[in-house]
């Protein structure tokens, strides 16, 4: 097999290379000359000390990813460079340093070779650094001793064609990294006291759920909704598929529970007009006057349907209406029946008004049309389509059943259709692709499954809350697969279709997702935040307060301070507000404020090392 | 095994001049932007060095500086697009920055076109790629820029 090949040749080099160092071979220049049999070292030699800095002990594990990177780069080869790298007692290469061979062996490693920095060669560290940082601080490594090199994104897989090329980059890397590693400090993470109460920003189906399930872990909730009553747009719906209960009913109970639970207190109609501070320390103040503190935030602004102004015939023909407009004529009773209904799928969306996919269209005309079937059958019920996106178990079944209630389906393209009016009469024409043929459907109703868009306030919202929207302004998660109800920026949390169209029950399982996620900090009562943050030399300071201005975050002030230089201003860095961007570090006209672990000297080392020949 | 195969095979390609380049990418846009080319298995040319910053805010321009000094032959710089800064308006602050970088280098009479700042976004793979093969293009053109320590 070729992965135990693999390790089988990874055991055999792990085992030249330690033979190689005992004998003295392969270190360069040999300064420091470290025995690997040295005895077990004294814990203070792991933690380099600021006026007596212990050697530099680096261990290096590059990672082959399968054949991803292994398959490109001659992993050996880069082993063996790394080896002779100055400062590097210990190199092996690893099939998969991420499974749990892989961080086992750099446990091991770390003990048995005394390493106090270790360097993993692999993927991205945007998504393992958290990994490999907890495996170095379960072996006693302070994290922030940990440096992570990119050779699959940014080496093995962008350059397929060129092997060669691409393991001499890899080494350049590995050796920048080291550069880096060799000048990484130890960093205690701040510890901040958390206020234990929530506050959830909309008060639809997804608020809604949050709210409740927060209240119900025990922690006091503000709800804030800007319209002057809770449910949002389920409870505009009128019937919700895949169960067909009544939205009202579905929706009621859950504003009822809200309303009458002892922890939860609403603020509606209201809106948030300022917002300061951080994770644990919120200050929120409403457009009602409120002021209150909370630790944590949950974001459940919810979206707006697409007006489809333009868009066929929309607001100018009669009897053209989008799905939400059809919901309501159905909610509100009886009404009648039109002999021909044709459904418009992707009206607006997938490259006409937005690019994406609405995702919960293909549903909703499905669920209209079984509703319209079951209580008129003579009607004509005609659903044109690019393609029909119906997933999961309960959905398709609906979609067979509509097509055996005689729901007709018809695949229109390239062109979207077009609607006009002929005789008083709704007509609607497109290519068929089935048939093959262009097509006029005459119809008394034409129905449009408009997308969701994100609403308008979203773009001021994310400047309140200092997080990000996507390119369809929708507000943006921290990592789309691995946190996906996490802002980047700690403490806030997103559920429901404020991040991008969603149907109700994935809107309620991101709603639980984001109360628990937002739950935590409360729970623990401190939080532990990253220690990137900006230090002040307060001997070289001047008290220009550049930094001071230049500061988003307000995270800088001007204090006084008397000491041998005098009575004078020096900064000062509020931890708990800097998030770590380093502007200031970069603007500073004498160097005396620095962003820790991506100081001055750390990057040019990397600099230097990337240029430096061999 | 694919992993075993490529070792010390074909040596450096053609004799022809092949430029050095350093890039500074902040972690949330460009060198996510970075990733996201290579998951989708985009091609770019391999003279880049990427070095990760939080935020283009941090860039200094002693970094272009010394890596001009020590024999890069372009320096690139990317961030967040105006308004999609993580950190509010770091990017901003790289703009002038690097404005200032490049008058600097105009005193120096380095061409200003080794030193480039693009905006990449998380979900702009292609763009990055793109950029990185014109960038190395367009130095190559320019030759070595001979400014590196002998």
């Amino acid at each position: 097999m070729p992965e135990e090949k693999a390790q089988g040749a990874g055991r055999e080099a792990q085992g030249k290379e330690e033979g190689a160092r005992d004998k003295g071979v392969g270190k360069d220049g040999g300064e420091n000359p470290v025995p690997l049999s040295a005895s077990p070292l004294e814990p203070s030699s792991l933690a380099p000390c600021a006026l007596r800095p212990a050697p530099c002990r680096i261990g290096v594990f590059i990672c082959h990813c399968g054949s991803n990177i292994g398959g490109i780069v001659d992993v050996p080869a880069v082993v063996e460079y790394a080896s002779r790298l100055k400062d590097v007692v210990h190199a092996e290469r690893n099939l998969y340093t991420c499974a749990d061979d892989g961080l086992t062996a750099i446990k091991t490693a770390i003990s048995k070779h005394g390493l106090n920095r270790v360097l993993v060669a692999s993927c991205t560290p945007r998504t393992h650094a958290p990994l490999f940082r907890r495996t170095c601080e379960a072996a006693g490594l302070n994290q922030y001793l940990f440096e992570f090199v990119n050779l699959r994104e940014h080496c093995s897989w962008v350059h397929m064609r060129e092997p060669a090329r691409a393991t001499e980059k890899a080494k350049a890397l590995v050796k920048m990294g080291v550069a880096r590693a060799r000048l990484l400090e130890r960093q205690e993470e701040p510890v901040l006291d958390i206020e234990p109460a929530a506050m959830v920003l909309g008060g639809g189906v997804a608020g809604l759920s949050a709210a409740l399930s927060i209240a119900n872990q025990g922690f006091p909730v503000h709800l804030v909704e800007r319209e002057p009553e809770l449910g949002g747009m389920a409870a505009r719906l009128h019937r919700i598929s895949p169960t067909y209960r009544n939205a009202r009913e579905v929706v009621g109970p859950v504003a009822e529970a809200v309303s009458a639970h002892p922890d939860i207190r609403l603020h509606m109609p209201a809106t948030m007009t300022d917002l300061s501070g951080y994770i644990g320390n919120f200050e929120v103040t409403l457009s009602t006057g409120e002021k209150f503190r909370v630790g944590s935030i949950v974001v459940a602004t919810g979206a707006d349907e697409l007006r489809p102004d333009g868009l066929y015939g929309w607001g100018q023909l009669k009897n053209v209406v989008t799905q939400m407009e059809l919901e309501r004529l159905m909610a509100a009773g009886p009404f009648t029946r039109p002999k021909s209904v044709v459904m418009i799928q992707c009206a607006g969306s997938r490259g006409q008004k937005v690019s994406y996919c609405s995702k919960r269209c293909c549903f909703t005309a499905i669920k209209n049309a079984i509703l319209l079937k079951e209580e008129s059958p003579d009607t004509e019920v005609h659903i044109l389509h690019n393609e029909i996106h119906v997933y999961g178990v309960a959905f398709e079944k609906e979609y067979r059943r509509a097509q055996e209630l005689g729901v007709r389906f018809s695949r229109y393209s390239p062109e979207k259709p077009s609607v006009s009016e002929q005789n008083g009469r709704l007509n609607v024409n497109f290519y068929d692709e089935g048939l093959r043929r262009e097509r006029d459907l005459p119809a008394d109703l034409v129905v449009l499954s408009t997308p969701l868009v994100a609403r308008p306030e979203a773009e001021e919202l994310s400047k309140m809350l200092k997080v990000p929207l996507g390119q369809d302004r929708f507000f943006f998660e921290a990592h789309v697969k691995l946190r996906p109800v996490d802002f980047a920026t700690d403490g806030i949390f997103i559920c429901g279709t404020a991040k991008g169209p969603t149907n109700i029950g994935e809107c309620v399982e991101q709603a639980l997702g984001a109360a628990s996620r937002a739950a935590i900090p409360l729970a623990k009562g401190r939080v532990r935040v990253e220690a990137i943050t900006s230090r002040v030399n307060t001997d070289t300071c001047r008290g220009c307060g550049r930094c001071e201005s230049e500061c988003d975050y307000h995270a800088i002030s001007l204090v006084p301070v008397n000491d041998a230089f005098g009575n004078r201003l020096v900064a000062r860095v509020n931890e708990g507000l800097c998030k770590g961007c380093g502007k200031c570090s970069s603007i500073c006209c004498n160097r005396s404020i620095s962003l820790r672990h991506f100081t001055t000297p750390q990057i040019m080392a990397m600099v230097e090392a990337a240029l430096e020949e061999g | 095994m694919e992993a075993e195969s490529p070792s010390g095979v074909a040596g450096k390609a053609a004799p022809g001049f092949e430029p050095k380049i350093v890039a500074f990418c902040c972690n949330w846009c460009s060198y996510a932007g970075a990733d996201l080319t290579g998951v989708s298995r985009m091609q770019y040319s391999p003279n880049i060095r990427i070095i990760r910053v939080m935020c283009s805010g941090r860039i200094e321009p002693n970094f272009v500086l010394r890596a001009l000094e020590l024999g890069a032959d372009g320096v690139l710089v990317a961030g967040c697009h105006i308004g999609d800064c993580h950190y509010i308006s770091g990017n901003k602050e790289a703009e002038k920055q690097i404005a200032r970088t490049a008058r600097l280098l105009e005193i120096l009479g380095v061409d200003k076109r080794r030193l480039r700042l693009e905006w990449i976004s998380a979900s702009e793979g292609q763009k990055f790629a793109n950029t990185v093969n014109a960038f190395t293009k367009e130095v190559r053109e320019l030759g070595p820029a001979g400014y590196g320590r002998k």
